[in-house]
């Protein structure tokens, strides 16, 4: 299954440096529209569950809305700590978006 | 079962640490990543600084005194076990059996178990209102008996009992120091220094009673202590008796567990008992002889003992003992030996100081401070380094006018922690930190009893040459300040974050000033900026409070904590129908619903029928009122009316922080308006409008901004105030510490000249004309897709609107 990309939601429901999340792969996956494209990590902080979706987005990373935990959107890791989340592929296909877990994670 | 043998290569180690004090804790930090850990607590509490157990005598709560909060466990990856006691371990095996009966199972085994209060075995010591000075349940005993003492007796002058005896003078108990011997801390001072102790503790309040030899705790007849008989046949009357003669190893379960013990657990220089398998480490580690009570060498041992663990070759060499004597208003600090054959003494009898170098084969190796312990971390290092001191005399004067910059990198600033004046310096360097108290967030250094904390400050100045500490920049990652970041908003006449962010890097690298950006674009602006919700925190995007668990909260308006009959009974049907899980009245004189999904806010809005109350927005939050001259006998003013006009015109508007605000009818304050950020005073003949107060983490009564004669004046005056404050604050900067910032008579001045008061109020009207008096009717025109819900929900549909709400 970590080969097949599953539709998720349309492309247009994620707002520019915002975040919506969306149920995938048994879990809640947080999709991040960039300047320079997409990002997907875990939707939940690994610190409290906070709602990764909902945290301030910069150019690379969120902030957790809950404690302030920040994480690097395209390695998943916590900056300034150890810790981190797990990434996602996403892509736009059609106005769509499309999610899969990478292969080396699958693995 | 919490080790899979299989789960873990041998190279990172399962260790179970037994204890969790001060050493465990150092044991886990030394450790780090390199092994597994798991931390057995016997108190139901995380690792406290038990150093400074005395200050929970003084109204300190305990977490005060943690040493590192919940989630630095979690995100370390160490297992904290609250509550477990280990009951046996069979070191062979390497497992462990806690007292409820579970195993653990672990490659090597640290214990911290440290010491119990001694008590000595003296008739009657077993009687109500005699306690040890050792855990917090301790502490809270002995405070809940000084409220009814009217005499106390610390059994010891030691260190402990000093500063035990010295709390229950601070709580203005009468207490006595018993002590055995001819002189306080014998074993840190020589008689010179504690003969100029001793007095100096008289000027607190402790009398001390030296060679007393305590033969009897007297009984009455409930078994209550009411004295002390000395071995004189003297009898001291009290009622509340504090032991702290000193304290012994926990050693019950290492000699269980066969393990060589004689005062303490005995160790070698890896810090390994006699069982490869077992290290023991702090007060209940008996190493060359030695066990010690004191917290430096705790650091010491902590640093060779996971060495040892993580296979890397290290002695331990024992340690220098230093004590440092935490009684407010005596300075007190020793190292090494007291005596020696040759020492020389610089001292004031008539000022109370005393400094001493003891020598030894022409090195430092002790040092007595008393009274004057300038140049103490220089001197503390010679000792510890062992120092050629070919003038002693010389380097006792050097030390008494170093400063900071000539400690060596070596010398130990911050004893609580351990941490060296190296660590601070380059953590400084590396990290670019600019405030003593980020230094203090990133190296711990200042972080315990905080008596460092001045030297933590003053390494920080000269590492910045000099300079004051860093301005307060609303961008930390491109250090611009507000007004930086303001002129470039006003000069390229920028209207978004967006724009400000393509102009200078603003915001972009971490994103955490995004919401002050917005604040200061809308501000210059006049509300007449264009909005971004991204730059917004999720409280700004969906107008309702974040909650722990995603959830969220709704406020609404209640102006003047005035509400109505039809108000509530729809506020109720609103937690029926959506099963709202909590409501609650809150400080602010309004009603507060907890537990809403983000999907039903709009619908909860719309079936409440009520404006937002911007609880959760950097914003006036509400103005409180009492009910004044409409009903109370003593209302000098119209509170109420005055305060719900107040609340119509302030509403709406973001502000740096939030704003608290109250009227209230006479002085006797009712609603609190002295302690509000805004407060109206009704006084015989007018008003008076106090302005900075605050009744929260800080407690701070209003400056008086002026009096005037009418209700009128009086809120014109507050809306002038709010506006200065809204184009002069820094963001999340609350109004007390902006009025102290820039002072008051600045404000006054801007505020109280009619021209000025005009120009603020009208930039006042024209911020006010634009803001959107009530966010929550973007209920019926999302501003953002899915503004309210996930990527696959949506939120509860809202009809078209009926009408203005309101």
């Amino acid at each position: 299954m970590s080969e097949t990309w599953t539709e998720v939601g349309y492309a247009a429901d994620v707002p520019m440096l915002e975040g919506r999340s969306v149920a995938f792969d048994g879990g809640r996956i947080a999709i991040f529209r960039l300047r320079d494209g997409w990002a997907a990590i875990d939707h939940s902080c690994p610190h409290a569950d906070g709602p990764l979706a909902d945290g301030i987005v910069a150019d690379s990373c969120v902030t957790c809305p809950l404690h302030g935990h920040r994480y690097d959107l395209r390695t998943g890791l916590r900056q300034g700590d150890e810790g981190s989340v797990r990434t996602y592929e996403v892509r736009e296909r059609d106005g769509m978006l499309e999610l899969r877990v990478p292969v080396a994670v699958a693995g | 079962m919490l080790f899979d043998a299989l789960a873990e290569p041998a190279s990172r180690p399962r260790v179970l640490v037994v204890g969790g004090g001060i050493a465990g804790q150092a044991v886990c930090e030394q450790l780090g990543d390199g092994a597994q850990i798991t931390l057995a607590c016997a108190e139901p509490h995380l690792p406290y600084d038990r150093v400074n157990i005395g200050r929970l005598l003084t109204g300190e709560e305990l977490p005060a005194l943690q040493l590192r909060p919940a989630d630095w466990y979690e995100d370390h990856g160490v297992e904290v076990l609250l509550d477990t006691r280990i009951a046996a371990l069979d070191l062979d095996a390497g497992t462990a059996a806690t007292a409820a009966g579970a195993t653990l199972v672990y490659d090597r085994v640290v214990l911290c178990t440290g010491s119990d209060a001694l008590v000595p075995p003296i008739p009657g010591i077993d009687a109500a209102g005699v306690h040890v000075f050792r855990g917090p349940e301790d502490c809270a005993a002995i405070v809940a008996a000084t409220s009814s003492s009217r005499r106390a007796v610390v059994i010891g002058g030691g260190l402990l009992g000093l500063e035990a005896a010295h709390a229950l003078a601070t709580l203005g108990v009468p207490v006595s120091v018993v002590h055995l011997m001819d002189r306080l801390m014998e074993r840190q001072l020589d008689g010179p220094a504690a003969a100029l102790l001793a007095p100096a503790m008289a000027d607190l309040g402790v009398e001390v009673l030296l060679e007393h030899a305590t033969d009897t705790v007297l009984r009455g007849a409930d078994g209550e202590v009411t004295g002390l008989r000395f071995s004189s046949g003297v009898e001291l009357a009290c009622d509340l008796i504090v032991v702290a003669v000193g304290i012994r190893a926990q050693v019950g379960l290492a000699r269980d567990s066969g393990l060589a013990v004689e005062r303490g657990i005995v160790v070698d220089d890896r810090l390994v008992t006699s069982h490869e398998r077992a290290l023991a480490v702090g007060e209940c580690a008996q190493h060359r002889g030695v066990v010690h009570g004191i917290v430096a060498p705790i650091h010491d041992q902590a640093a060779v003992a996971a060495q040892t663990v993580l296979g890397v070759d290290a002695d331990y060499a024992g340690s220098i003992p230093s004590a440092k004597l935490k009684v407010m208003g005596v300075d007190l600090v020793t190292a090494g030996a007291a005596e020696g054959e040759h020492a020389v003494v610089v001292a004031d009898a008539a000022a109370g100081t005393y400094r001493k170098l003891i020598l030894s084969e022409g090195r430092v190796a002790g040092t007595v401070l008393l009274g004057d312990t300038r140049g103490a971390e220089l001197l503390l290092d010679a000792v510890r380094v062992g120092a050629v001191a070919e003038d002693p005399l010389a380097l006792l004067a050097d030390a008494s006018k170093a400063t900071a910059a000539e400690l060596p990198d070596g010398a130990q600033v911050c004893n609580c922690n351990g941490v060296c004046k190296g660590d601070i310096v380059s953590a400084i360097r590396e990290q670019e930190l600019g405030s003593t108290q980020e230094v203090v967030a990133v190296t711990r250094a200042g972080a315990g009893c905080g008596s460092c904390k001045p030297i933590v400050a003053e390494l920080l100045a000269i590492e910045r040459g000099g300079a004051a500490e860093e301005a307060t920049y609303l961008c930390p990652c491109r250090k611009q300040t507000r007004e930086q970041l303001a002129a470039i908003v006003r000069t390229e006449g920028l209207e978004s974050v967006s724009e400000l962010g393509a102009a200078c890097g603003a915001g972009h690298d971490c994103g955490a000033c995004k919401p002050g950006l917005s604040y200061l674009v809308s501000e210059i602006c006049g509300n007449r900026h264009r909005e971004e919700r991204h730059a917004r925190y999720i409280n700004d995007r969906v107008h309702a409070n974040i909650q722990n668990d995603g959830t969220f909260s709704v406020v609404p308006r209640i102006r003047g904590g005035v509400t109505s009959a039809a108000e509530l009974r729809r506020i109720a049907d609103v937690v029926d129908k959506y099963e709202i899980p909590m409501v609650k009245v809150t400080g602010g004189q309004r009603i507060d619903l907890l537990g809403i999904r983000k999907e039903q806010l709009p619908a909860v809005w719309e079936d409440l029928g009520m404006p937002s109350g911007h609880a959760y927005a950097k914003a006036v939050r509400t103005v409180k009122t009492c009910v004044g001259s409409q009903f109370c006998r003593f209302g000098l003013g119209d509170a109420i009316e005055v305060g719900v006009d107040l609340e119509s015109e302030m509403e709406g508007l973001y502000t740096p922080h939030k704003v608290k605000a109250a009227v209230v009818g006479c002085p006797r304050n009712c609603a609190e308006a002295y302690v509000k950020d805004i407060g109206l005073v009704a006084v015989e003949g007018g008003w008076e409008i106090y302005v900075g107060g605050a009744a929260g983490a800080t407690v701070r009564k209003g400056d008086l901004l002026a009096t005037v004669q009418t209700a009128a004046d009086a809120k014109r005056l507050a809306l002038a105030f709010l506006q200065h404050y809204r184009e002069q604050a820094e963001y999340l900067e609350r109004t007390y510490t902006y009025l102290e910032r820039v002072g008051l008579a600045a404000v006054q001045e801007a505020v109280l000249d009619e021209e000025l008061q005009a120009e603020l109020l009208e930039r006042y009207r024209i911020a006010k004309s634009a803001a959107d008096p009530d966010p929550w009717r973007e209920r019926y025109a999302p501003v953002t897709p899915k503004q309210f819900s996930a990527l696959d929900t949506e939120h509860d549909l809202v009809g078209p609107p009926t009408g203005v709400a309101r």
